[in-house]
């Protein structure tokens, strides 16, 4: 018993245990409630089941949710994400008139880079709060992505585009293997490299890390450059599954479920370390929340109450105060 | 250190100016519009035409939608046509002050009739007791104020959503048979919004009393392409045994297209789709056999605006609802209107 107790106690050190738990019990409710939720079946050559949707319709948001894991290990935030995935997808839907698939999805990416530095300009250089340094592209964002689809929604019928968020590959959605591949870049960027230290060191400690000799310029830069990067290749996934790009809607309120994401992954908003995997399941937890929701059919008017605790339930778990009281109260019964 | 600070201010200009050269494009484009306006209104005012014109004024809401910027080309296209008439046209950005300031300015100029697209339902009423005390009238067109204030104006043009609701519910009931079992799904618009109300409403009641029509599933898919397919591709894993989609508007009913073409089924075909608007996409994807049927919510208001206009110059009784004329599309139908669709 004391064994089980302590190894409960080890696991619970990783914070990525507490996301987990939480999916888990997502998923088990599922189980009971939701029939049919768990079924796969091939259609078509490719596996089709909730499941599947779950990680196809996911892949903009985990994607979206590893930059915002960069930008937020410095204590920083970007909440233009959603403004730049509604730029991306409308300069690659743009530029698919006329213009071969790989120059769309160039120029799409560069101008997601180019939002990034900007950004980044505006919270390294000019020192601005990244949360308002972001607020300007967050509202000029939608304006821009506006002009580039001249206010229409932009379609696209070019099939190399539409495979990216549509086709399958060995049976899973190919977007799946885009977020794979970025996860495993980022994570090596983060582990094998000096970067990704200096990161988490300039996030917890700017004026030390300074003092080290680290260049917290060309850190932030470089954080929200890829942060900017990786919403405009979530934006190509997204526009390419609807094979359109709508400048007003598309990726509304994205970066608000970005950091969810984060947060929920268990990285602290106050900067340092920061947990890509958890950042991933985070994401996942979040669409699975929404499928169910439309699964189980809730009612239209009661989605963002359903949600909203639920995510409060999930905030709870991650608090370590919250489970110490829980442990403190349960320690007075037993005595 | 230098030459990165060199850099980035490079970079800095090159964005701002972006951002500059993208809306002086935008202003000059307009300026030059109008200013294209007000010359063939002169010309047509040399032309010699004794009468005095009936000047116009139109206060639009903004450029938010294809369906708005259709709007706006209706009438800019009846009033500027028309050499009895001459339109001022004022843009007010989603914003309720910029539409009650050029409200105000047409008063000033005394404009002979105000048109006014209300962004939001409330807060019109000093503006439109002003104009009424002016003695100019005012009419609104597809979108209404707050009730309790018919007096403050002549009449509301614009589109019946209940009716819309039932045209697409008497297509289906056309369609299939009253007696036939029919399982629906609902793809409702943005939560609280009238037409997705309205739609709903109207749809609800024409199927009510007919006991094989049932709607097995409703939800919001906030009137977008992404959340229509969202929402469908969660349903379609629980059950497939639907045999129609009624969307709100078209654009869900685009994106639920999407969603049982993945699914495997063949949209048009093993399920019927109905969308509401008849945008442009919506009429392709009838040809296209995907979409069964569009019934339209007019934004081309301009001629029954200018017919109001004329009505009440004669002193005709104007009803305080002038519906908008709208039809149902299908079929062949549709694919023969396709070419002509605006928006």
């Amino acid at each position: 018993m004391a064994s089980l107790a302590s190894s409960v106690r080890r696991v619970t050190k990783y914070k990525i245990v507490w996301p987990l738990l939480a999916m888990a019990i997502l998923y088990l409710f599922n189980l009971i409630v939701v029939p049919g939720f768990f079924k796969i079946e091939v259609i078509d050559g490719h596996l089709y089941g909730s499941l599947v949707d779950v990680l196809n319709r996911g892949t903009p948001l985990i994607i979206m949710a590893i930059g915002m894991a960069l930008v937020i290990a410095l204590e920083g935030i970007d909440i233009s994400v959603g403004s730049v995935l509604a730029i991306a997808g409308s300069m690659a839907i743009f530029m698919l008139e006329g213009h071969s698939l790989w120059v769309a999805i160039l120029a799409s990416l560069v101008i997601g880079l180019l939002c990034g530095l900007w950004n980044g300009m505006l919270v390294s250089i000019l020192g601005i709060q990244p949360m308002v340094a972001t607020l300007i592209l967050l509202t000029v964002g939608r304006g821009i992505a506006q002009l580039i689809t001249n206010g229409q929604i932009l379609t696209t019928t070019n099939k190399g585009y539409e495979f990216i968020g549509k086709g399958y590959f060995l049976g899973l959605p190919f977007a799946v293997y885009i977020a794979a591949a970025v996860f495993i870049i980022i994570y090596l960027l983060k582990t094998k490299t000096a970067f990704g230290l200096f990161l988490e060191a300039t996030g917890a400690n700017r004026k030390s890390s300074e003092y080290a000799g680290v260049k917290p310029r060309a850190i932030f830069m470089s954080a929200y450059a890829i942060c900017g990067l990786l919403a405009a290749t979530a934006g190509i996934i997204y526009s390419s599954n609807l094979s359109s790009a709508d400048a007003n809607n598309a990726g509304l309120w994205y970066e608000l479920d970005a950091i969810l994401a984060v947060v929920i992954g268990g990285t602290s908003m106050r900067g340092g370390r920061f947990y890509l995997g958890g950042t991933v399941i985070g994401a996942i937890f979040i669409q699975s929340l929404t499928t169910t929701i439309y699964s189980l059919g809730v009612p239209p008017e009661s989605i963002l109450l359903v949600k909203a605790f639920v995510v409060i339930l999930v905030c709870l778990i991650q608090s370590d105060a919250f489970r110490q009281m829980l442990t403190f109260k349960r320690k007075v019964t037993t005595s | 250190m230098k030459r990165k600070s060199v850099l980035v201010t490079l970079l800095m200009l090159v964005m701002v100016a972006a951002v500059f050269t993208a809306c002086s494009k935008n202003n000059s484009g307009e300026t030059a519009n109008t200013g294209n306006k007000t010359s063939t209104s002169e010309t047509a005012n040399g032309a010699g035409d004794k009468d005095k014109k009936i000047v116009v004024g139109f206060a639009q809401i903004g450029a938010e939608s294809g369906w708005r910027d259709a709007e706006t080309g209706s009438i800019k296209e009846t009033f500027g046509n028309d050499p009895k008439f001459e339109l001022k046209f004022s843009d007010a950005q989603q914003k309720q002050e910029n539409q009650i300031k050029a409200i105000r300015s047409f008063i000033a100029q005394k404009v002979d009739a105000i048109g006014l697209a209300p962004v939001v339902e409330s807060g019109w009423e000093t503006v439109l007791k002003e104009a009424k005390d002016a003695g100019i009238p005012v009419f609104l067109l597809d979108r209404g104020i707050t009730p309790g204030n018919e007096d403050l104006y002549v009449s509301f043009i614009g589109s019946d959503f209940v009716l819309e609701g039932q045209n697409a519910a008497k297509w289906m009931v056309d369609e299939f048979g009253a007696d036939a079992q029919v399982n629906i799904v609902q793809l409702e618009g943005t939560v609280g919004a009238s037409a997705a109300n309205d739609r709903k409403k109207g749809f609800e009641e024409e199927i009510a009393g007919k006991a094989g029509y049932k709607i097995v599933y409703s939800q919001t898919g906030d009137f977008t392409r992404a959340k229509g397919k969202e929402v469908m591709e969660a349903y379609l894993k629980k059950d497939k045994n639907i045999q129609v989609v009624y969307a709100h508007n078209d654009d869900m009913a685009l994106g639920a297209i999407q969603a049982i073409e993945e699914a495997g089924l063949k949209p048009g075909t093993d399920v019927k789709i109905i969308g509401v608007d008849g945008i442009k996409a919506a009429f392709e994807a009838i040809a296209a056999g995907k979409l069964n049927v569009t019934v339209e919510c007019n934004p081309l208001l301009g001629p029954q605006l200018k017919q109001a206009v004329l009505d009440y110059k004669e002193g005709k009784e104007l009803p305080k609802w002038i519906k908008s004329e709208e039809d149902v599309y299908f079929g062949q139908k549709a694919i023969d209107a396709l070419p002509n669709r605006k928006y």
